[in-house]
Protein backbone atom coordinates (compact mmCIF):
# COMPACT_ATOMS: atom_id res chain seq x y z
CA UNK A 1 0.00 0.00 0.00
CA UNK A 2 2.71 2.50 0.94
CA UNK A 3 4.48 1.59 -2.09
CA UNK A 4 1.40 2.58 -4.50
CA UNK A 5 1.12 5.59 -2.57
CA UNK A 6 4.82 6.36 -2.89
CA UNK A 7 4.30 5.83 -7.11
CA UNK A 8 0.70 7.48 -7.33
CA UNK A 9 2.16 10.57 -5.74
CA UNK A 10 5.59 10.10 -8.03
CA UNK A 11 3.09 9.92 -10.69
CA UNK A 12 1.12 13.12 -9.41
CA UNK A 13 4.47 15.04 -9.58
CA UNK A 14 5.28 13.93 -12.85
CA UNK A 15 1.92 14.54 -14.29
CA UNK A 16 2.19 18.24 -12.60
CA UNK A 17 4.88 19.32 -14.29
CA UNK A 18 4.02 18.15 -17.62
CA UNK A 19 0.53 19.74 -17.50
CA UNK A 20 2.34 23.27 -16.42
CA UNK A 21 4.37 22.26 -19.84
CA UNK A 22 1.33 20.72 -21.64
CA UNK A 23 -1.09 24.14 -21.24
CA UNK A 24 1.71 26.20 -23.26
CA UNK A 25 0.99 23.56 -26.24
CA UNK A 26 -2.44 23.40 -26.02
CA UNK A 27 -3.32 26.94 -25.74
CA UNK A 28 -1.22 27.99 -28.32
CA UNK A 29 -2.45 24.79 -30.56
CA UNK A 30 -6.50 25.89 -30.01
CA UNK A 31 -5.57 29.70 -30.89
CA UNK A 32 -3.27 29.60 -34.12
CA UNK A 33 -3.50 25.50 -34.85
CA UNK A 34 0.16 25.35 -34.03
CA UNK A 35 2.22 22.49 -32.67
CA UNK A 36 5.08 24.82 -31.00
CA UNK A 37 7.95 22.71 -31.17
CA UNK A 38 10.23 25.07 -29.43
CA UNK A 39 8.08 25.36 -26.22
CA UNK A 40 10.41 22.78 -24.17
CA UNK A 41 13.27 24.86 -25.05
CA UNK A 42 11.06 27.93 -23.22
CA UNK A 43 10.90 25.23 -19.95
CA UNK A 44 14.96 24.93 -20.25
CA UNK A 45 15.48 28.63 -20.50
CA UNK A 46 13.39 29.27 -17.90
CA UNK A 47 14.74 26.33 -15.55
CA UNK A 48 18.36 28.27 -16.67
CA UNK A 49 17.74 31.49 -15.95
CA UNK A 50 16.44 30.45 -11.99
CA UNK A 51 20.18 28.65 -11.95
CA UNK A 52 22.16 31.86 -12.56
CA UNK A 53 19.52 34.41 -10.48
CA UNK A 54 19.95 31.21 -7.67
CA UNK A 55 23.75 31.19 -7.97
CA UNK A 56 24.46 34.71 -8.20
CA UNK A 57 22.04 35.63 -5.60
CA UNK A 58 23.71 32.79 -2.99
CA UNK A 59 27.09 34.33 -3.62
CA UNK A 60 25.86 37.81 -2.84
CA UNK A 61 24.30 36.13 0.67
CA UNK A 62 20.37 36.38 -0.04
CA UNK A 63 18.25 33.93 2.06
CA UNK A 64 16.65 30.68 0.65
CA UNK A 65 13.17 32.36 0.35
CA UNK A 66 14.46 35.33 -1.33
CA UNK A 67 16.47 33.22 -3.91
CA UNK A 68 13.27 31.32 -4.33
CA UNK A 69 10.81 34.05 -5.17
CA UNK A 70 13.22 36.28 -6.92
CA UNK A 71 14.80 32.94 -9.28
CA UNK A 72 11.32 32.26 -9.78
CA UNK A 73 9.83 35.33 -11.01
CA UNK A 74 12.98 36.76 -13.37
CA UNK A 75 12.50 32.87 -14.88
CA UNK A 76 8.73 34.03 -15.59
CA UNK A 77 9.81 37.19 -17.17
CA UNK A 78 12.57 35.60 -19.31
CA UNK A 79 10.82 32.81 -20.69
CA UNK A 80 8.08 35.45 -21.30
CA UNK A 81 10.33 37.51 -23.28
CA UNK A 82 11.09 34.89 -25.33
CA UNK A 83 8.06 33.21 -26.04
CA UNK A 84 7.14 36.86 -26.91
CA UNK A 85 9.79 37.27 -29.46
CA UNK A 86 9.68 34.25 -30.71
CA UNK A 87 6.15 34.53 -31.76
CA UNK A 88 6.91 37.84 -33.46
CA UNK A 89 10.16 36.74 -35.39
CA UNK A 90 9.11 33.15 -36.49
CA UNK A 91 5.63 32.22 -36.24
CA UNK A 92 3.85 36.10 -36.62
CA UNK A 93 5.50 36.46 -40.47
CA UNK A 94 3.89 33.15 -41.78
CA UNK A 95 0.69 33.16 -40.24
CA UNK A 96 -0.87 33.17 -43.46
CA UNK A 97 1.06 30.95 -45.26
CA UNK A 98 0.74 27.03 -45.81
CA UNK A 99 0.57 25.42 -41.80
CA UNK A 100 3.67 23.31 -42.69
CA UNK A 101 5.68 26.63 -42.64
CA UNK A 102 5.14 27.70 -39.05
CA UNK A 103 5.58 23.94 -37.98
CA UNK A 104 9.15 23.48 -39.43
CA UNK A 105 10.13 27.06 -38.56
CA UNK A 106 8.66 26.08 -34.89
CA UNK A 107 11.54 22.38 -35.29
CA UNK A 108 13.84 25.66 -36.16
CA UNK A 109 13.48 27.64 -33.29
CA UNK A 110 13.59 24.23 -31.06
CA UNK A 111 17.30 23.67 -32.79
CA UNK A 112 18.26 27.13 -32.15
CA UNK A 113 17.40 27.77 -28.34
CA UNK A 114 18.93 24.29 -27.15
CA UNK A 115 22.65 25.16 -29.53
CA UNK A 116 22.03 29.13 -28.24
CA UNK A 117 22.11 27.78 -24.48
CA UNK A 118 25.15 24.77 -25.12
CA UNK A 119 27.08 28.03 -26.53
CA UNK A 120 26.20 30.56 -24.29
CA UNK A 121 26.27 28.09 -21.05
CA UNK A 122 27.70 24.38 -21.68
CA UNK A 123 27.05 21.03 -22.56
CA UNK A 124 27.25 19.43 -19.05
CA UNK A 125 25.30 19.35 -16.78
CA UNK A 126 24.83 21.81 -14.07
CA UNK A 127 24.14 20.81 -10.42
CA UNK A 128 21.11 22.84 -10.04
CA UNK A 129 20.37 23.96 -6.13
CA UNK A 130 17.40 22.48 -4.15
CA UNK A 131 15.38 26.17 -4.16
CA UNK A 132 12.44 24.64 -2.21
CA UNK A 133 12.50 24.58 1.30
CA UNK A 134 12.57 20.85 3.38
CA UNK A 135 9.01 20.52 5.15
CA UNK A 136 9.76 19.26 8.56
CA UNK A 137 6.16 18.47 9.47
CA UNK A 138 6.93 15.70 6.05
CA UNK A 139 9.43 13.84 7.83
CA UNK A 140 8.30 11.26 8.87
CA UNK A 141 6.55 10.35 5.51
CA UNK A 142 9.87 11.16 3.73
CA UNK A 143 9.26 7.34 2.33
CA UNK A 144 6.19 8.19 0.55
CA UNK A 145 6.71 11.90 -0.26
CA UNK A 146 9.13 14.61 -0.70
CA UNK A 147 8.95 18.44 0.46
CA UNK A 148 9.13 19.38 -3.17
CA UNK A 149 6.87 16.97 -4.47
CA UNK A 150 4.59 18.50 -2.31
CA UNK A 151 5.31 22.32 -3.83
CA UNK A 152 5.39 21.16 -7.29
CA UNK A 153 1.66 18.99 -6.92
CA UNK A 154 0.45 22.55 -5.08
CA UNK A 155 2.21 25.13 -6.79
CA UNK A 156 0.71 23.37 -10.02
CA UNK A 157 -2.71 23.55 -8.36
CA UNK A 158 -2.78 26.71 -7.71
CA UNK A 159 -1.88 27.51 -11.22
CA UNK A 160 -4.15 25.47 -12.48
CA UNK A 161 -6.74 27.68 -10.62
CA UNK A 162 -5.55 30.97 -12.11
CA UNK A 163 -5.38 29.75 -15.37
CA UNK A 164 -9.45 28.58 -15.42
CA UNK A 165 -10.01 31.94 -13.63
CA UNK A 166 -8.63 33.84 -16.30
CA UNK A 167 -9.82 31.77 -19.04
CA UNK A 168 -13.78 31.82 -17.45
CA UNK A 169 -14.17 35.03 -15.88
CA UNK A 170 -11.67 37.55 -17.36
CA UNK A 171 -11.84 39.58 -20.38
CA UNK A 172 -8.78 38.74 -21.62
CA UNK A 173 -9.84 34.93 -21.03
CA UNK A 174 -13.17 35.74 -23.56
CA UNK A 175 -11.28 37.28 -26.24
CA UNK A 176 -8.74 33.89 -26.20
CA UNK A 177 -11.84 31.67 -25.97
CA UNK A 178 -13.62 33.77 -28.80
CA UNK A 179 -10.40 33.76 -31.07
CA UNK A 180 -10.22 29.59 -30.41
CA UNK A 181 -13.82 29.13 -31.82
CA UNK A 182 -13.90 31.81 -34.49
CA UNK A 183 -10.31 34.39 -35.48
CA UNK A 184 -12.46 36.73 -38.02
CA UNK A 185 -15.43 36.86 -36.00
CA UNK A 186 -13.48 37.58 -32.91
CA UNK A 187 -11.87 40.23 -35.03
CA UNK A 188 -14.96 41.36 -36.04
CA UNK A 189 -16.29 41.93 -32.90
CA UNK A 190 -13.28 44.46 -32.08
CA UNK A 191 -10.63 42.07 -30.30
CA UNK A 192 -6.78 42.79 -31.28
CA UNK A 193 -5.92 39.04 -32.23
CA UNK A 194 -2.47 39.91 -32.73
CA UNK A 195 -2.17 40.80 -28.73
CA UNK A 196 -4.36 38.04 -27.82
CA UNK A 197 -1.74 35.59 -29.48
CA UNK A 198 1.11 37.55 -27.91
CA UNK A 199 -0.70 36.62 -24.65
CA UNK A 200 -1.25 33.00 -25.35
CA UNK A 201 2.01 32.73 -25.96
CA UNK A 202 2.99 34.97 -22.43
CA UNK A 203 0.62 32.81 -20.81
CA UNK A 204 1.68 29.23 -22.01
CA UNK A 205 5.68 30.76 -21.57
CA UNK A 206 5.71 31.39 -17.56
CA UNK A 207 3.70 28.06 -17.06
CA UNK A 208 6.94 26.57 -18.59
CA UNK A 209 9.31 28.63 -16.67
CA UNK A 210 7.71 27.49 -13.53
CA UNK A 211 7.81 23.87 -14.22
CA UNK A 212 11.18 24.18 -15.57
CA UNK A 213 12.25 26.20 -11.59
CA UNK A 214 10.10 23.27 -10.40
CA UNK A 215 11.05 20.25 -11.90
CA UNK A 216 14.80 21.52 -11.53
CA UNK A 217 15.41 21.99 -8.15
CA UNK A 218 13.25 18.69 -7.48
CA UNK A 219 16.13 16.54 -9.89
CA UNK A 220 18.90 18.40 -8.76
CA UNK A 221 20.59 19.22 -12.06
CA UNK A 222 19.80 20.58 -15.53
CA UNK A 223 21.51 20.30 -19.01
CA UNK A 224 20.56 22.27 -22.30
CA UNK A 225 18.77 19.24 -23.82
CA UNK A 226 15.95 18.94 -20.96
CA UNK A 227 13.43 21.10 -22.81
CA UNK A 228 13.55 18.62 -25.64
CA UNK A 229 12.78 15.52 -23.65
CA UNK A 230 10.10 17.46 -21.51
CA UNK A 231 8.58 19.22 -24.31
CA UNK A 232 8.04 15.71 -26.16
CA UNK A 233 6.36 14.34 -23.30
CA UNK A 234 4.17 17.38 -22.28
CA UNK A 235 3.47 17.64 -26.54
CA UNK A 236 2.02 13.64 -25.63
CA UNK A 237 0.06 14.37 -22.93
CA UNK A 238 -1.21 17.35 -24.50
CA UNK A 239 -2.69 14.76 -27.43
CA UNK A 240 -3.42 12.16 -24.83
CA UNK A 241 -6.04 14.59 -23.69
CA UNK A 242 -7.10 15.86 -26.88
CA UNK A 243 -5.03 18.79 -28.50
CA UNK A 244 -6.47 22.32 -27.59
CA UNK A 245 -8.44 21.28 -24.59
CA UNK A 246 -7.02 22.70 -21.82
CA UNK A 247 -8.55 20.16 -19.07
CA UNK A 248 -7.42 17.56 -21.69
CA UNK A 249 -4.51 18.42 -21.09
CA UNK A 250 -4.15 18.44 -17.58
CA UNK A 251 -5.92 14.87 -17.50
CA UNK A 252 -3.35 13.45 -20.47
CA UNK A 253 -0.88 15.18 -18.21
CA UNK A 254 -1.79 12.94 -15.09
CA UNK A 255 -2.71 10.12 -17.21
CA UNK A 256 0.69 9.59 -18.36
CA UNK A 257 2.38 10.96 -15.13
CA UNK A 258 0.85 7.65 -13.58
CA UNK A 259 1.35 5.21 -16.15
CA UNK A 260 5.27 6.03 -16.40
CA UNK A 261 4.85 5.78 -12.30
CA UNK A 262 2.86 2.93 -12.16
CA UNK A 263 5.02 1.15 -15.29
CA UNK A 264 8.59 1.45 -14.20
CA UNK A 265 7.54 0.93 -10.54
CA UNK A 266 5.49 -2.38 -10.84
CA UNK A 267 7.23 -3.83 -14.33
CA UNK A 268 10.65 -2.09 -15.16
CA UNK A 269 12.22 0.98 -14.75
CA UNK A 270 13.78 0.09 -18.58
CA UNK A 271 10.78 0.61 -20.57
CA UNK A 272 9.17 3.63 -19.15
CA UNK A 273 9.20 5.50 -22.47
CA UNK A 274 7.73 2.15 -24.35
CA UNK A 275 5.02 2.37 -21.45
CA UNK A 276 4.17 5.97 -22.33
CA UNK A 277 3.66 6.18 -25.78
CA UNK A 278 2.00 2.36 -25.90
CA UNK A 279 -0.06 4.07 -23.68
CA UNK A 280 -0.74 7.17 -26.03
CA UNK A 281 -1.04 4.60 -29.19
CA UNK A 282 -3.53 2.65 -27.15
CA UNK A 283 -5.85 5.59 -26.67
CA UNK A 284 -5.35 7.12 -29.57
CA UNK A 285 -6.45 4.19 -31.99
CA UNK A 286 -9.80 3.96 -29.89
CA UNK A 287 -10.02 7.74 -29.30
CA UNK A 288 -8.53 9.31 -32.31
CA UNK A 289 -8.99 12.91 -30.76
CA UNK A 290 -7.86 12.17 -27.42
CA UNK A 291 -9.24 11.67 -24.46
CA UNK A 292 -11.72 14.73 -23.99
CA UNK A 293 -10.60 16.20 -27.61
CA UNK A 294 -14.30 16.80 -29.52
CA UNK A 295 -13.96 15.31 -33.10
CA UNK A 296 -14.85 18.35 -35.40
CA UNK A 297 -15.88 19.11 -38.94
CA UNK A 298 -14.03 21.06 -40.90
CA UNK A 299 -15.92 24.30 -40.99
CA UNK A 300 -17.67 25.83 -44.30
CA UNK B 1 -27.73 64.91 -44.08
CA UNK B 2 -23.84 63.65 -43.55
CA UNK B 3 -22.62 60.38 -44.85
CA UNK B 4 -21.42 57.99 -42.37
CA UNK B 5 -20.41 55.68 -44.97
CA UNK B 6 -19.00 56.85 -48.00
CA UNK B 7 -17.89 54.00 -51.03
CA UNK B 8 -16.35 55.28 -54.00
CA UNK B 9 -15.31 53.40 -57.05
CA UNK B 10 -14.89 50.17 -55.10
CA UNK B 11 -13.28 47.51 -57.45
CA UNK B 12 -12.45 43.74 -56.10
CA UNK B 13 -10.76 40.66 -57.98
CA UNK B 14 -10.52 37.46 -57.07
CA UNK B 15 -7.90 36.52 -59.58
CA UNK B 16 -9.57 37.12 -62.90
CA UNK B 17 -12.92 37.55 -61.29
CA UNK B 18 -14.52 40.56 -60.40
CA UNK B 19 -16.80 40.57 -57.98
CA UNK B 20 -17.38 43.85 -57.15
CA UNK B 21 -16.81 46.26 -60.07
CA UNK B 22 -16.48 50.02 -59.66
CA UNK B 23 -19.45 50.66 -57.37
CA UNK B 24 -20.57 53.78 -55.35
CA UNK B 25 -22.28 53.57 -52.24
CA UNK B 26 -23.33 56.03 -49.47
CA UNK B 27 -24.99 55.85 -46.15
CA UNK B 28 -26.30 59.19 -44.35
CA UNK B 29 -27.33 59.29 -40.88
CA UNK B 30 -30.01 57.94 -39.10
CA UNK B 31 -30.75 55.70 -42.89
CA UNK B 32 -31.69 52.55 -43.30
CA UNK B 33 -30.05 51.17 -46.46
CA UNK B 34 -30.73 48.01 -48.16
CA UNK B 35 -27.75 46.43 -50.69
CA UNK B 36 -30.04 44.15 -53.10
CA UNK B 37 -29.43 41.85 -56.08
CA UNK B 38 -29.35 38.43 -56.84
CA UNK B 39 -27.00 35.74 -55.60
CA UNK B 40 -23.75 36.28 -56.42
CA UNK B 41 -24.29 39.82 -56.98
CA UNK B 42 -21.00 40.79 -55.06
CA UNK B 43 -23.21 41.91 -52.02
CA UNK B 44 -21.54 40.20 -49.28
CA UNK B 45 -18.15 40.68 -51.40
CA UNK B 46 -18.69 44.39 -50.61
CA UNK B 47 -19.38 43.89 -46.98
CA UNK B 48 -16.22 41.74 -46.65
CA UNK B 49 -14.18 44.90 -47.88
CA UNK B 50 -15.65 47.47 -46.16
CA UNK B 51 -15.11 45.70 -42.90
CA UNK B 52 -11.70 44.56 -43.17
CA UNK B 53 -12.01 41.20 -44.29
CA UNK B 54 -10.91 41.74 -48.08
CA UNK B 55 -8.23 44.85 -49.01
CA UNK B 56 -10.46 46.24 -51.90
CA UNK B 57 -8.16 45.80 -55.19
CA UNK B 58 -9.44 49.92 -55.79
CA UNK B 59 -11.37 52.05 -54.66
CA UNK B 60 -12.08 54.56 -51.46
CA UNK B 61 -14.02 53.19 -48.05
CA UNK B 62 -14.36 56.38 -45.77
CA UNK B 63 -16.38 56.04 -42.35
CA UNK B 64 -17.37 59.63 -40.64
CA UNK B 65 -18.79 59.07 -36.83
CA UNK B 66 -20.86 60.96 -36.03
CA UNK B 67 -19.64 64.77 -34.94
CA UNK B 68 -15.80 63.40 -35.55
CA UNK B 69 -13.99 63.24 -38.47
CA UNK B 70 -13.86 61.42 -41.61
CA UNK B 71 -11.45 58.06 -41.95
CA UNK B 72 -10.39 56.08 -44.51
CA UNK B 73 -11.15 52.55 -43.44
CA UNK B 74 -10.04 50.16 -46.84
CA UNK B 75 -7.16 48.35 -46.03
CA UNK B 76 -7.25 48.59 -42.21
CA UNK B 77 -7.92 45.11 -39.99
CA UNK B 78 -11.45 44.37 -38.83
CA UNK B 79 -10.75 44.84 -35.34
CA UNK B 80 -9.42 48.30 -36.21
CA UNK B 81 -12.72 48.71 -38.40
CA UNK B 82 -14.84 47.46 -35.35
CA UNK B 83 -13.38 50.21 -33.13
CA UNK B 84 -13.48 53.11 -35.60
CA UNK B 85 -17.46 52.30 -35.44
CA UNK B 86 -18.96 49.80 -37.76
CA UNK B 87 -20.50 46.49 -36.75
CA UNK B 88 -21.74 43.28 -38.79
CA UNK B 89 -23.56 40.09 -38.16
CA UNK B 90 -23.32 37.28 -40.95
CA UNK B 91 -25.40 35.53 -43.45
CA UNK B 92 -25.08 32.11 -41.92
CA UNK B 93 -24.84 32.79 -38.27
CA UNK B 94 -21.45 32.71 -36.50
CA UNK B 95 -21.83 32.89 -32.63
CA UNK B 96 -19.33 32.09 -30.30
CA UNK B 97 -21.70 28.72 -29.34
CA UNK B 98 -19.52 27.21 -26.82
CA UNK B 99 -19.82 30.67 -25.00
CA UNK B 100 -22.62 31.64 -22.97
CA UNK B 101 -25.55 34.37 -24.38
CA UNK B 102 -24.05 37.09 -22.16
CA UNK B 103 -20.50 36.02 -22.99
CA UNK B 104 -20.99 36.23 -26.74
CA UNK B 105 -22.02 39.95 -25.63
CA UNK B 106 -19.14 40.53 -23.58
CA UNK B 107 -16.85 40.00 -25.56
CA UNK B 108 -18.64 42.94 -28.14
CA UNK B 109 -17.30 45.33 -25.11
CA UNK B 110 -13.85 44.09 -25.71
CA UNK B 111 -12.79 46.83 -28.21
CA UNK B 112 -14.51 49.21 -25.79
CA UNK B 113 -12.54 48.24 -22.60
CA UNK B 114 -8.94 48.31 -21.52
CA UNK B 115 -8.53 45.63 -18.58
CA UNK B 116 -5.43 44.22 -19.44
CA UNK B 117 -3.71 40.97 -18.17
CA UNK B 118 -2.57 42.56 -14.89
CA UNK B 119 -5.39 43.77 -13.70
CA UNK B 120 -7.02 40.42 -14.30
CA UNK B 121 -4.47 38.58 -11.60
CA UNK B 122 -4.25 41.51 -9.64
CA UNK B 123 -8.04 42.74 -9.15
CA UNK B 124 -7.64 45.90 -8.54
CA UNK B 125 -10.40 49.17 -8.98
CA UNK B 126 -10.35 50.09 -12.31
CA UNK B 127 -11.09 46.07 -13.33
CA UNK B 128 -13.25 45.53 -11.18
CA UNK B 129 -15.36 48.85 -12.15
CA UNK B 130 -15.05 48.01 -15.70
CA UNK B 131 -16.52 44.37 -15.39
CA UNK B 132 -19.36 45.42 -13.31
CA UNK B 133 -19.76 47.84 -15.90
CA UNK B 134 -19.67 45.52 -18.79
CA UNK B 135 -22.12 43.10 -17.17
CA UNK B 136 -24.88 45.99 -16.86
CA UNK B 137 -24.43 47.26 -20.64
CA UNK B 138 -24.89 43.78 -21.79
CA UNK B 139 -27.94 43.27 -19.45
CA UNK B 140 -29.57 45.89 -20.86
CA UNK B 141 -28.94 44.79 -24.90
CA UNK B 142 -29.96 41.76 -23.95
CA UNK B 143 -32.98 43.49 -22.75
CA UNK B 144 -33.31 45.33 -25.84
CA UNK B 145 -33.38 42.17 -28.05
CA UNK B 146 -35.56 40.34 -25.33
CA UNK B 147 -33.08 37.61 -24.59
CA UNK B 148 -32.63 38.57 -21.03
CA UNK B 149 -34.22 35.09 -19.92
CA UNK B 150 -31.69 33.18 -21.73
CA UNK B 151 -28.51 35.30 -20.32
CA UNK B 152 -26.83 32.22 -19.17
CA UNK B 153 -27.79 29.39 -21.51
CA UNK B 154 -25.27 28.82 -24.31
CA UNK B 155 -25.87 30.26 -27.80
CA UNK B 156 -25.88 27.08 -29.63
CA UNK B 157 -28.71 26.00 -27.91
CA UNK B 158 -30.82 29.15 -28.61
CA UNK B 159 -33.72 28.85 -31.00
CA UNK B 160 -32.71 30.09 -34.51
CA UNK B 161 -34.36 33.84 -34.22
CA UNK B 162 -33.04 34.05 -30.85
CA UNK B 163 -29.75 33.16 -32.35
CA UNK B 164 -30.14 36.04 -34.74
CA UNK B 165 -31.36 38.71 -32.13
CA UNK B 166 -27.95 37.58 -30.30
CA UNK B 167 -25.57 38.45 -33.06
CA UNK B 168 -27.39 41.51 -33.37
CA UNK B 169 -27.12 42.48 -29.49
CA UNK B 170 -23.19 41.37 -30.14
CA UNK B 171 -22.66 43.84 -32.80
CA UNK B 172 -24.62 46.59 -30.61
CA UNK B 173 -22.27 45.81 -27.64
CA UNK B 174 -19.18 47.19 -29.75
CA UNK B 175 -20.73 50.59 -29.40
CA UNK B 176 -21.47 51.23 -33.57
CA UNK B 177 -22.42 54.17 -35.71
CA UNK B 178 -23.19 51.92 -38.41
CA UNK B 179 -24.73 48.57 -38.54
CA UNK B 180 -24.18 46.30 -41.28
CA UNK B 181 -26.73 43.14 -41.19
CA UNK B 182 -26.09 40.44 -43.53
CA UNK B 183 -29.47 38.51 -44.58
CA UNK B 184 -31.00 38.95 -40.94
CA UNK B 185 -33.86 37.63 -42.08
CA UNK B 186 -32.59 34.19 -43.82
CA UNK B 187 -34.28 31.19 -43.02
CA UNK B 188 -36.82 33.15 -40.18
CA UNK B 189 -40.76 32.59 -40.45
CA UNK B 190 -43.15 35.66 -41.02
CA UNK B 191 -43.37 36.04 -37.12
CA UNK B 192 -39.73 36.42 -36.78
CA UNK B 193 -39.35 37.97 -39.66
CA UNK B 194 -41.93 40.83 -38.54
CA UNK B 195 -40.07 41.19 -34.65
CA UNK B 196 -36.84 41.54 -36.84
CA UNK B 197 -38.50 44.30 -38.70
CA UNK B 198 -39.48 46.08 -35.07
CA UNK B 199 -36.13 45.72 -33.61
CA UNK B 200 -34.04 47.27 -36.46
CA UNK B 201 -36.43 50.19 -36.54
CA UNK B 202 -36.01 50.60 -32.59
CA UNK B 203 -32.25 50.56 -33.28
CA UNK B 204 -32.32 53.13 -35.65
CA UNK B 205 -35.03 55.27 -33.42
CA UNK B 206 -33.49 54.80 -29.74
CA UNK B 207 -29.70 53.85 -30.78
CA UNK B 208 -29.14 56.25 -33.37
CA UNK B 209 -27.54 53.98 -35.00
CA UNK B 210 -27.51 53.71 -39.42
CA UNK B 211 -27.99 50.55 -40.59
CA UNK B 212 -26.93 49.16 -44.20
CA UNK B 213 -28.60 45.36 -44.76
CA UNK B 214 -28.38 42.74 -47.52
CA UNK B 215 -31.84 41.32 -47.82
CA UNK B 216 -33.84 38.93 -50.20
CA UNK B 217 -36.84 39.36 -48.33
CA UNK B 218 -38.75 41.95 -50.49
CA UNK B 219 -41.60 42.54 -47.84
CA UNK B 220 -38.79 43.53 -45.15
CA UNK B 221 -36.48 45.59 -47.36
CA UNK B 222 -39.83 47.28 -48.88
CA UNK B 223 -40.90 48.35 -45.30
CA UNK B 224 -37.95 49.77 -43.59
CA UNK B 225 -35.54 50.78 -46.38
CA UNK B 226 -34.84 54.16 -46.69
CA UNK B 227 -33.46 53.89 -49.73
CA UNK B 228 -32.06 50.75 -51.71
CA UNK B 229 -28.69 49.99 -53.32
CA UNK B 230 -29.08 46.84 -56.69
CA UNK B 231 -26.57 45.32 -57.49
CA UNK B 232 -26.46 42.27 -60.56
CA UNK B 233 -22.65 40.87 -61.56
CA UNK B 234 -20.86 42.97 -59.49
CA UNK B 235 -22.11 46.49 -60.83
CA UNK B 236 -25.03 48.62 -58.96
CA UNK B 237 -27.33 48.78 -61.32
CA UNK B 238 -29.63 51.18 -59.79
CA UNK B 239 -29.91 53.60 -56.57
CA UNK B 240 -33.38 54.97 -55.27
CA UNK B 241 -36.26 55.22 -52.62
CA UNK B 242 -38.50 52.29 -52.45
CA UNK B 243 -41.01 53.36 -54.59
CA UNK B 244 -38.69 54.18 -57.63
CA UNK B 245 -36.89 50.96 -57.34
CA UNK B 246 -40.09 48.66 -57.37
CA UNK B 247 -40.72 50.63 -60.81
CA UNK B 248 -37.69 50.31 -62.20
CA UNK B 249 -37.37 48.29 -65.37
CA UNK B 250 -34.00 47.12 -64.78
CA UNK B 251 -34.36 46.08 -61.60
CA UNK B 252 -37.34 44.50 -61.91
CA UNK B 253 -35.86 42.55 -65.14
CA UNK B 254 -32.84 41.31 -62.75
CA UNK B 255 -33.83 40.69 -59.78
CA UNK B 256 -37.80 41.28 -59.44
CA UNK B 257 -38.77 39.99 -63.08
CA UNK B 258 -37.64 36.94 -61.96
CA UNK B 259 -39.68 36.54 -58.89
CA UNK B 260 -42.50 38.09 -60.84
CA UNK B 261 -42.60 34.98 -63.34
CA UNK B 262 -42.63 32.58 -60.59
Amino acid sequence: MEYFLELFLGGLTRGSIYALIALGYTMVYGIIELINFAHGEIYMIGAFTALIVASVLNIMGFGPITILILAMVLAVVYSCAYGFTMEKIAYKPLRHSTRLAPLISAIGMSIFFQNYVLLAQTSDFLPFPSLLPELEFLEPYAFIIRSSEVFIILTTLVVMVLLTLLIKFTRIGKAMRATAQDRTMAMLVGVDVNRVISTTFIIGSSMAAIGGVLIASHIGQINFYIGFIAGIKAFTAAVLGGIGSIPGAVLGSLVLGWTESFATGYISSDYEDVFAFGFLVLILIFRPAGLLGKTTTQKV
Amino acid sequence: MTAVLTITGLTMDFGGLRAVDNVNLDVRQGEIVALIGPNGAGKTTLFNCITGIYKPTAGDIVATPPGGPAKTIHGLKPNQVTEIGLARTFQNIRLFSNMTVLENVMIGRHCRTTSKILGAVLRDGHTRREEAEIVAFSYQLLERVRLERHVNDFARNLPYGAQRRLEIARALATEPFLLLLDEPAAGMNPHETKELDELISRIRAEMDISILLIEHDMKLVMNISDRIFVMEYGKEIAVGTPLEIRGNPKVIEAYLGEEAHA
